[in-house]
């Protein structure tokens, strides 16, 4: 049972991720719910263990030891608190042994098939394939795809309500014929949650139902125009602890621990962006960079709506990581593209050997600067290609069908365009262990910098020591002290970056920025094009006006000045000149290498020069 | 804290190793409990279903979708020839006859009235399970397969690539910190298991392979060369499906690594007896790790104890898994409980090793070692 909030003194929360298991110990003082500590321990998802709750208890060992007070009871969590003993709540996510891993299908590939791939991916799974009539393969080449695959789950969508029925229940047959296994335990049906045409709900359950666990919920895509994950998403979440993490290694254990139930990491991480983007009313991104996988969350407003609407997307990128995946954005990226934010020279073959050796042992950690260089490096590629994969997936609704005025004419945005508007980004979000647990926070502000290259004027944050899945599970329960505990804790504003848009010859005027911070003096610097320059922001806000040369643009116009009030952050302002739409690097590696270093310097990104 | 904890492989020179032989769907166990099987033996047979084909009927003859059923030239279940007529409908006025073959060897599946769709199911793919090493059967499983038990020497390796396989081991290079060349291959090792030292070649692994040679043991590989034997860059670590005519497994890592004394001389003490090797590795959702066993004769006695994983402490032998000392070995002789400062500027868990080779003293973090046995 969940205890009354008011009377939670401390809260233990945990996040087992696919390489390492965190723990926080959180406790009420008088001026309310602060982080105290954290552990953590190698994730034991695995064999030899094969068991969470050994990584689980690890961590909160080290808790433990490191905050002098008792929270173990043999092998388990000692609640409710008992003097100075145990804590009052224990909660916990997890992404490890592969999380979620879903198939999901559509009728048409662009539409129910996108639709259903936002509501897996907005419930935080890992989409393994998208199938649909229309998607090229043979029924037979289906069929073998789904057998080879071996989802946790599939997500079965398509038809508006009152539409096609045929199609639907031809994807129904396909998933019956190929009679697939789950991933885990061998000796439990498969779940399926239909959400298509609710008139073609009883031929599916005819197809289906002996066959797996079917569940029936309310259509995804009632009409072309509307879109309602609401309920797909919900039977996810259930199912997800239903079936999947009760056969997973030592779940079973870990969820009598705690009265509240365990939630795939990037559902929690999706709960703190959503609050942060309606508390702050501003367009969020955020990334939470992991070993295995990397997630996106975007919040924007919804174009052209009057009420300022905003809409939630999420993508999990399965196989962008910095251990388990590393090897797998140097397949994605290429050599080329790791190298070239690489300030030094490189062997390609001891390039790639690192790159592997860190892939098999993705428990170590960069020793000296050039290998953190190389890590960071990397951690560019992963989140530039994560965030593209973000975009492509965060659109409008395909294939419906707008009036359109005389307006529309002149803006012929089309459906499905990308919601992702950098120029409306107010907050860039930055979590997990490349980011959280750089030596410099500049590092991570340049990390996330370079890879989303976001344009006019943003302000950046980090999340402090990669707690914020914890408190995204913990804010299901306790706002309150999720709250707190992110403010004052977790989130460390960074600074905001001043990116104008537009080109220019290096060294030619590009934007003049005003600093004037709410006490002190105020500065001005003029930044000519190509150069990138950090300029120190006293106090805790301060109004900041950019105002660009002609040619270029800061979210106004071309040569219109804009001026925000913003935080003024751990970094301060950094001044991004050297260009966006198109961003380029020099192709000569001498030239290249001049200008990473000359960036480096004026950012003081590293102790020494590399 | 005087002591951690850090990740191993396993490198047993006698050990109880079960091995789950299973089907991928339900058939029929060969082997009763226990028999004594060896890495050929067939534990279990089934018959994978076969492909799916769909034939729009209802399109195809003109009908209504709740009508093709009865357009069924024999009923669903029956089995059916390539180009065979299955259905037929009447056209014009019952003048015309239209008639659909089946597109496949196989049986009619099932129709559908909703969408007017015939799946024929193209003939079932026999799947055999071997016993893959020597051993007993210690358990069924009924209808899906058999455990097998082997008492055997076994060397977990770091990185493989290629499915099961098995040959008689033989020594290779002079020493563990040699490389394999092709000047090392020689006519009698076709059907070996062959055990390398610190490193091996494409070409090399290429020449080993049309030689005849079944797997090769080494301490290390290139990632390029990883890349010419796959045709590919391997993105995601789960591998053991592939079909390269060689298994390959990797004891140490990526690069020039002397493979690790103790699991040298185990296999040299081994040489001549049948070897039981897999490639498959998955580094993620349940870590499979390639393995090497020898299934030895009845032993007599209590077992050796195991090398590898378990708690630093001071005296512990450890190998550095990471630049600037990766692959070097040594003994932990500090294991200080304050954090320390690296170049990165990070502040970690460190200890202190003394290299053997020269004898110098490094801080490195705790989690760039494993610990080694000796």
């Amino acid at each position: 049972m969940i205890p009354d909030p008011e009377s939670i003194r401390s809260i233990l929360a945990t996040d087992c991720g696919s390489t390492t298991t965190k723990a926080i110990l959180i406790e009420r003082g008088p001026e309310g719910y602060r982080l105290v500590t954290r552990g953590e321990a190698p994730t034991t998802v695995e064999a030899p263990f094969e068991d969470v709750t050994r990584g689980v208890l690890n961590a909160v060992r080290e808790v433990e030891e490191l905050r002098g007070r008792k929270l173990l009871d043999g092998d388990g969590i000692l609640s409710p608190q008992r003097g100075d003993d145990g804590v009052d709540l224990y909660v916990s996510t997890s992404s490890a042994g592969g999380g979620l891993q879903m198939m999901v299908s559509g009728l048409v590939l662009q539409m129910t098939g996108e639709s259903a791939q936002r509501a897996a991916l907005g419930a935080g799974a890992i989409v393994m394939d998208v199938m649909a009539l229309n998607d090229g393969r043979r029924a037979h080449e289906k069929v073998r795809r789904l057998r080879q695959l071996r989802p946790d789950m599939i997500l079965l969508s398509g038809g508006t309500d009152g539409g096609d029925i045929k199609r639907v229940t031809e994807l129904a047959e396909i998933i019956a014929a190929a009679d697939p296994r789950a991933r885990l335990g061998a000796g439990y049906e498969l779940p399926v949650i239909f959400a298509g045409n609710q008139s073609a709900a009883p031929h599916v359950t005819a197809c289906l139902g002996s066959r797996t666990a079917l569940s029936v919920v309310p259509n995804l895509r009632p009409s072309l125009e509307r879109e309602h994950l609401g309920p797909a998403r919900d039977a996810i979440h259930e199912l997800f602890m239903e079936h999947v993490m009760a056969h997973a290694p030592g779940y079973k254990k870990l969820m009598t621990w705690s009265p509240v139930p365990i939630m795939p990491t990037p559902g929690a991480v999706g709960l703190i962006m959503e609050k942060v983007a309606k508390r702050d009313g501003l367009a969020v991104v955020g990334v939470d960079i992991g070993g295995a996988t990397t997630d996106v969350f975007s919040v924007f407003r919804v174009p052209g709506a009057a009420d300022g609407a905003t809409v939630f997307n999420r993508t999990v990128s399965a196989n962008l990581g910095m251990s388990y995946s590393v090897s797998n954005v140097m397949a994605e990226a290429g050599i080329a593209n790791i190298l070239r934010w690489v300030p030094f020279a490189v062997d390609e073959v001891e390039l790639r050997n690192r790159i592997k050796n860190k892939m098999i042992r993705p428990t170590t950690i960069p020793q000296t600067l050039e290998d953190l260089v190389i890590e960071q490096a990397i951690c560019r590629e992963a989140l530039r290609l994560a965030f593209e994969q973000h975009k492509a997936l965060a659109v409008g609704l395909k294939g419906k069908q707008t009036a359109r005025d005389i307006s529309d004419v002149l803006d012929q945005s089309a459906s499905g365009a990308s919601l992702v508007d950098l120029v409306d980004l107010g907050l860039l979000v930055g979590s997990g262990g490349v980011l959280s647990h750089a030596p410099r926070r500049a590092q991570s502000m340049l990390m996330m910098i370079d890879a989303f290259l976001p344009e006019g004027i943003t302000e950046l944050a980090v999340d402090s020591i990669f707690m914020t899945p914890q408190l995204g599970v913990l804010s299901t329960v306790h706002e309150v002290a999720a709250t707190q505990v992110f403010e004052r804790d977790c989130l460390v504003i960074l600074g905001p970056c001043v990116a104008p848009i537009g080109s220019a010859k290096p060294g030619s005027p590009c934007v003049t920025v005003e600093w004037a911070p709410e006490s002190g003096a105020p500065s001005r610097h003029r930044v000519p094009f190509g150069e990138l320059v950090r300029v120190a922001t006293p106090g805790e806000r301060g109004r900041l006006t950019a105002t660009p040369e002609r040619g270029f643009d800061v979210g106004a116009g071309k040569g219109r000045p804009v001026t925000r009030t913003v935080r003024a952050g751990v970094v301060g302002l950094v001044v991004d000149a050297r260009g966006r739409r198109p961003f380029t690097l020099p192709d000569e590696p001498t030239a290249r290498i001049a200008r990473l270093r000359a960036w480096n310097r004026a950012l003081d990104l590293y102790a020494r020069e590399v | 804290m005087g002591h951690a904890y850090t990740p191993g492989l396993r490198v047993a020179a006698e050990t109880l190793v079960r091995r789950e032989r299973r089907l991928p769907l339900k058939g029929a166990v060969c082997v009763v409990a226990g028999a004594e099987v060896g890495p050929e033996s067939v534990i279990a047979r089934c018959e994978l279903p076969g492909n799916v084909q769909t034939v729009n009927l209802a399109a195809q003859l003109s009908v209504d979708p709740a009508a093709v059923g009865g357009t069924l030239l024999k009923p669903i279940g029956s089995a059916v020839a390539r180009d065979e007529p299955i259905a037929e409908a009447r056209a014009m006025f019952g003048l015309m006859r239209n008639r659909v073959a089946s597109p496949a060897d196989g049986t009619l599946e099932s129709v559908s009235s909703v969408t007017g769709q015939l799946l024929v199911r193209e003939r079932p793919i026999p799947v055999e399970v071997y016993a893959y090493v020597r051993g007993r059967v210690v358990e069924l499983l009924p209808g899906e397969g058999a455990i097998v038990e082997s008492r055997a020497a076994l060397v977990q390796g770091i990185f493989g690539v290629g499915g099961e396989t098995y040959g008689r081991l033989a020594i290779a290079t002079p020493g563990p910190d040699t490389s394999l060349e092709a000047a090392h291959l020689k006519p009698e090792h076709r059907g070996a298991v062959l055990v390398g030292g610190n490193h091996v070649s494409h070409e090399t692994v290429l020449r080993a392979r049309d030689l005849g040679v079944r797997a090769l043991v080494v301490g290390g590989f290139d990632d390029r060369d990883l890349r010419e034997l796959l045709g590919r860059d391997l993105g995601v670590a789960i591998t053991g499906q592939e079909e390269l005519g060689i298994t390959l497994v990797l004891t140490e890592g990526f690069g020039r690594i002397a493979m690790a004394a103790r699991t040298w001389e185990l296999l040299v003490a081994h040489a001549g007896r049948v070897a039981s090797v897999s490639g498959a590795t998955q580094i993620r959702a349940g870590v499979l790790r390639p393995e090497v066993l020898v299934p030895l004769d009845e032993h007599p006695g209590p077992y050796a104890p195991e090398a590898g994983g378990g708690t630093l402490e001071i005296g512990s032998f450890v190998r550095v898994i990471r630049q600037p000392w990766f692959g070097r070995l040594g003994r932990v002789v500090e294991l200080p409980a304050e954090l320390g400062a690296l170049d990165t500027e990070a502040r970690v868990r460190v200890l202190v090793v003394e290299f053997t080779d020269d004898g110098t003293r490094a801080t490195v973090p705790r989690a760039n070692v494993e610990r080694l046995a000796g």
